[in-house]
């Protein structure tokens, strides 16, 4: 096991004397973890070689890599004993040696990288502390007073996101790759605020939102598709067929609690999946819904060189025809939807119903003695969430032209709900955070395709051991009996205070 | 109705619960009275809390009927899901263990209790989403009312605080008020001083006793603190087992040689082995 | 009639894998109380460590099928576990007493993590492997163009495997000391620390057992369907998690059994209704379980605590 060597209490020099015997339990039990862990899915690698499966060796990849956990652990173990100077100095000769040592790949080459310089940073704060690391409930407090001054911020962060938002297509920098970027990353911020009603607001683990959004997809593909309707008629529609979807689905499972709940909407998204899959004749199955329709300027304009019947966007406003135009207008038109859901979660959370589901997270039992009906108050956080859910599906349809159901995974609903949850749940402006985070980064960095999933998985991992409760975990009251001047103006420092006094 | 008269407000008839094999309530019977504060009190395991339980709806009895009269109009309270019992029949409750939305501010707790109300006004959401006055009216309305209780709770000054922050003694009196703001008929107290320090008991003691002046209201509370049962109290219904054995004023029911022997457990010797009865015995002897 | 039975043999190998998956999540919920999302992803390890065991057998020569099958299942076992014990060192037991969610979205992280590093280092590609273990009996003989109930060797060695680990794992669980302090642990874990059951320990021995009992049920259906790739632990996963919740979570007798219905429930879908809609089959059966009887097989009904 990995003893937390209690810190003896023999010192030199106010540092504790160290134990090499224990030091050398600890770094031999490490490497024989980083030998299992590396052996058999580093060391051998199968390849195919006309149907029969041979192994290429790799062992010297697993030599680098125990030797490097093992110093890595080291380092660790040297900063309890607070030799944090030395530690700053040889993690800092590790970064240095990896960019001259023959690495065998260059994944290991970045580790040694990538960890060099994170136990360097650990070595700094403890300099600077004194002590190793910090306590981690006094960083969540630090964490939680910087995030509510944050969050006391939005009020003005907020607007000056959304002016940014509108003229950020028209920056000068601004290309064809980076507009579809921002509307990805719109359509997931849209889709945390759809999901935070459910996750955020009432507390229920719901893991298939994505079938909502599917449900909207396809809802939006085979009518346009099927009655050529146009997207503006098939957006509501959309909304309401999701909505009809959650209804149904929360009408029976909404009894469910906790992970029951959770399982069972994972199993809907599934089944929801595997219909589009196997259905052929309605759905196409794996092959999909191609060739759906672009939307029109409000039914006004299309978006096209020349139109046969109407006019062009171009032509309307008397411009060359560009293609941008389109992908402009599909970038203000999911901003458009994507504010609309967070006006509408915001107006709800001031509201009777809005606070009914904060009730329920917090305390269902209670609030059914207070006379609330838990079932139809979650059904409706059910069918909200689900029309918002629609609302993205179908301007998912639209903008790809193309859906099938390789789109709706498990894992998409997946990365839905960790953009909930790291960034505080029902935090509006943490969901934009998080999103940033989690799909910005990872596009940015598309050239490393192999090891932007890897290091996605590792990314939530991190987050969540760093800040458990979410980036923005601070909860902004619904209504404030004296106003944000009034006595309680510094609550939080105040309520901690408080908190303090009475454990 | 003049306001000094008693009226019957809650008939309990042979209320029995059991789970499974075991029978937590036994045919219990009583009636308790508006403008009047009934105790329930016995011991561990006696099924006080059970009896909350049947009465607030989160348990169906297994026998029995819960009679609740309020305004001329009767309520069979086992027939009815649970939050309709506060929302129509009026019945408000506060928990053992308090319950209250603790990552929510003081003054959000009593708004969450006036949920129906304001839900009515908000056209179930739809007028409040548009922000139409007359919602707005009714929002203010229910935040004086909140305003009412915490001043009569004197956690004016705290409102906006988190009510998990609060101290102990405060979130007490603070799921008190909530269960005021629910405008209940019957007000039914778990254990309501528990933890408190004999100031705050005090304190309690004089809220109970204006709920009942002042709102005219029926109170039925469970204590283990005999001073409290003793002093505030109209009316006294002793459990022991799931059984009634004792029920009537407060002064008779301190004297019932039923209930002294549930408390004291004179007779129970006799039910322990022999070698622990001689025991027990020279141990009484001892300190004669 | 003779089909029928096929089927039964066919869905009783199928529900001894998940199974033997399902106590892994069991054991995991009934102790820390959370859904070990990576779990499906160790099942996923076992079976690429059994496929490289298989090759490193034909490479040292060891062909007599016996020996080569237990020393791959003891690799397998072994490299699994190690796994096991990081993921719950690593994603969850810094996370132990933060809210709910946290261990699941890191539990989630680790689950994407895994299957990307596998794909990174053994590739995407489909990984096929020879029978290793083939022929089997003929129990029921439908004559003359009747059908032939057949239960192939692979068949018998998976339920037998299963009867026995599960019978050696219940034993473990309800008569040695490692089997008080894991119940210990699951029903008040600052109790038992406070009577001295290493409660981190406990909980490491839970996941490690879990992997271990995964890395059997991989390297079987390495064996029986010949081909794996780095996707497989997520249905699978996901299916014996389904068992685990049909069994009553928590109980590891539940477990199996609830592994045993779903495999049966999909091997009759498919030979009577539809290969396409067996997944389908499962959960709407798992949904329906959920609301009439919502504590499983086995598991203890629920009373809503006030």
């Amino acid at each position: 096991m990995a003893v937390e060597t209690q810190v003896s209490s023999s010192e030199e020099n106010g540092r504790p004397a160290l134990d090499w015997q224990a030091i050398g339990r600890e770094l031999f039990f490490t490497a024989l973890v980083a030998f299992g862990l590396t052996f058999v899915l580093v060391g051998m690698q199968t390849a195919d070689r006309g149907g029969e499966l041979i192994i290429i060796p790799r062992f010297t990849d697993v030599v680098y890599a125990i030797v490097m956990l093992t110093l890595g652990r080291f380092g660790y173990i040297m900063l309890r004993y607070r030799r944090a100077s030395f530690v700053l100095i040889a993690s800092l000769a590790a970064f240095g040696l990896s960019f001259v040592l023959p690495f065998p790949s260059l994944f290991l080459e970045t580790m040694c990288m990538v960890g060099g310089l994170l136990i360097a940073l650990m070595a700094v704060v403890t300099l600077i502390r004194h002590r190793p690391g910090i306590d981690m409930r006094e960083r969540d407090r630090a964490m939680d007073r910087a995030a509510a001054r944050f969050q006391e911020l939005s009020r003005f962060i907020g607007p000056i996101l959304v002016v940014f938002a509108i003229i950020l297509p028209f920056l000068p920098f601004m290309d064809r790759q980076y507009i579809d970027i921002a509307t990805l990353l719109l359509m997931y911020i849209m889709l945390g605020w759809g999901l935070n009603i459910i996750v955020g607001l009432a507390g229920l683990l719901d893991l298939g939102y994505v079938a909502f959004y599917a449900i909207g997809a396809y809802s939006y593909a085979l009518l346009a598709v099927s009655f050529d309707l146009s997207f503006w008629v098939c957006l509501p529609l959309a909304g309401v067929l999701a909505a009809l979807g959650g209804y149904l689905l929360g009408f029976p499972v909404l009894r469910l609690r906790g992970d029951y709940f959770a399982i069972v909407t994972l199993g809907f998204g599934e089944i929801v999946r595997i219909i589009l899959l196997n259905w052929y004749q309605f759905t196409g199955g794996p092959d999909g819904i191609g060739g759906i329709p672009r939307p029109s300027f409000f039914g006004i304009a299309e978006f096209l060189p020349a139109s046969r019947d109407g006019i062009t966007f171009a032509e309307l406003f008397g411009i060359d025809f560009d293609p941008m135009h389109r992908l402009i207008f599909l970038y203000f038109l999911i901003l458009a939807l994507a504010l609309l859901v967070n006006m509408v979660s915001l107006r709800l959370r001031k509201l009777p119903l809005g606070r009914a589901w904060e009730a329920l997270r917090e305390d269902d039992i209670a609030s059914q003695s207070l006379g609330i009906n838990r079932t139809n108050i979650k059904l409706a956080a059910f069918t909200i969430s689900a029309a918002f859910g629609g609302f993205a599906g179908s301007f998912f349809a639209t903008r790809q032209g193309f859906i099938s159901p390789e789109s709706f995974t498990f894992l998409e609903s997946a990365i839905i709900l960790a953009i909930v949850v790291l960034g505080g749940m029902g935090s509006q402006l943490g969901v934009v955070i998080a999103t940033i985070l989690l799909i910005g980064l990872p596009e940015v960095f598309r050239e490393l395709e192999q090891y932007r999933m890897l290091a996605f998985g590792a990314g939530m991992v991190l987050i969540m051991l760093w800040r458990p409760r979410g980036l923005l975990a601070h909860r902004d009251p619904s209504i404030l009996l004296h106003g944000r001047k009034g006595p309680g103006a510094d609550r939080i420092e105040a309520e901690q205070k408080a908190a303090e006094a009475t454990r | 109705m003049s306001a000094l008269q008693k009226t019957p407000l809650l008939e309990v008839q042979h209320l029995t619960m059991r789970f499974g094999g075991l029978v937590a309530i036994d045919d219990v019977s009583f009636a308790a009275n508006n403008r009047e504060i009934t105790a329930i009190i016995g011991p561990n395991g006696a099924g006080k809390t059970t009896l909350f339980n049947c009465l607030t709806g989160f348990y169906k009895p297994t026998v029995g009927c819960l009679k609740l009269t309020r305004d001329n109009e009767d309520y069979l309270l086992e027939r009815m899901p649970g939050h309709d019992i506060t929302k129509h029949a009026r019945v408000a409750r506060t928990f053992q263990n308090i319950r209250l939305f603790s990552r929510m501010t003081v003054l959000e707790n009593l708004l969450v209790a006036q949920h129906n109300k304001l839900q009515r006004a908000s056209a179930f959401t739809l007028a409040g989403l548009l922000g139409l006055p007359a919602y707005k009216h009714v929002e203010q309305s229910a935040v004086d009312l909140a305003r009412f209780w915490l001043d009569r709770i004197n956690l004016t000054a705290r409102a906006d605080f988190e009510a998990g922050n609060l101290p102990y003694g405060d979130q007490r009196r603070l799921e008190i008020a909530r269960a005021m703001c629910t405008e209940p008929a019957l007000l039914c107290l778990d254990e309501p001083a528990a933890g408190l320090n004999p100031r705050e008991s005090a304190a309690l003691n004089d809220l109970l006793l204006d709920i009942r002046e002042e709102i005219g209201i029926g109170i039925l509370l469970i204590e283990h603190d005999m001073s409290v049962v003793m002093r505030i109290s109209d009316h006294v219904v002793v459990l022991d087992y799931g059984r009634k054995i004792a029920d009537g004023e407060p002064e008779a029911v301190r004297n019932d040689p039923e209930v002294i022997k549930a408390y004291l457990g004179e007779e129970d010797t006799e039910e322990l082995p022999d070698v622990i009865k001689q025991d027990v015995e020279a141990a009484a002897k001892e300190e004669n | 009639m003779e089909y029928f039975v096929q089927q039964l043999i066919n869905g009783l190998t199928l529900g001894s894998i998940y199974g033997l998956i399902a106590i892994g999540y069991t054991m995991v919920y009934g102790i820390i109380g959370m859904i070990n999302f990576a779990h499906g992803d160790i099942y996923m390890i076992g079976a690429f460590v059994g496929i490289i065991g298989f090759i490193v057998m034909a490479i040292l020569g060891i062909t007599w099928i016996p020996l080569a099958l237990l020393l791959v299942l003891v690799m397998a076992i072994v490299f699994t576990s190690v796994y096991g014990w990081t993921v719950e060192r690593i994603a969850y037991r810094p996370l132990r007493g933060s809210q709910r969610l946290a261990p699941l979205i890191s539990a989630l992280g680790m689950s994407i993590f895994l299957q990307n590093y596998v794909q990174l280092l053994q590739g995407a590609r489909v990984k096929p492997m020879q029978p290793m273990i083939s022929g089997g009996l003929q129990l029921m003989d439908g004559g003359v163009g009747g059908f032939t109930v057949g239960m192939s060797y692979m068949q018998i060695i998976i339920i037998l495997l299963t009867v026995v680990l599960m019978a050696a794992f219940t034993l473990l669980i309800t008569k040695t000391a490692l089997g008080r302090m894991q119940r210990a642990c699951e029903q008040d874990k600052l109790m038992a620390a406070l009577v001295g059951v290493n409660v981190d320990r406990t909980i490491s021995l839970a996941f490690v057992m879990g992997a271990a009992l995964a890395a059997v049920a991989g390297v079987m259906v390495t064996l029986y369907y010949g081909v794996i790739d780095f996707y497989i632990g997520f249905l699978a996963g996901l299916k014996a998690f389904t068992a685990a919740v049909l069994g009553g979570i928590g109980s590891i007798a539940g477990a199996m059994l609830g592994g045993l219905a779903i495999g049966l429930i999909e091997a009759l879908w498919s030979a009577y209704f539809s290969v396409e809609y067996k997944d389908v089959a499962a959960f709407s059966i798992l949904i329906l379980v959920l609301i009439f009887r919502p504590s499983g097989f086995l598991g203890k009904p629920e009373i809503e605590k006030v």
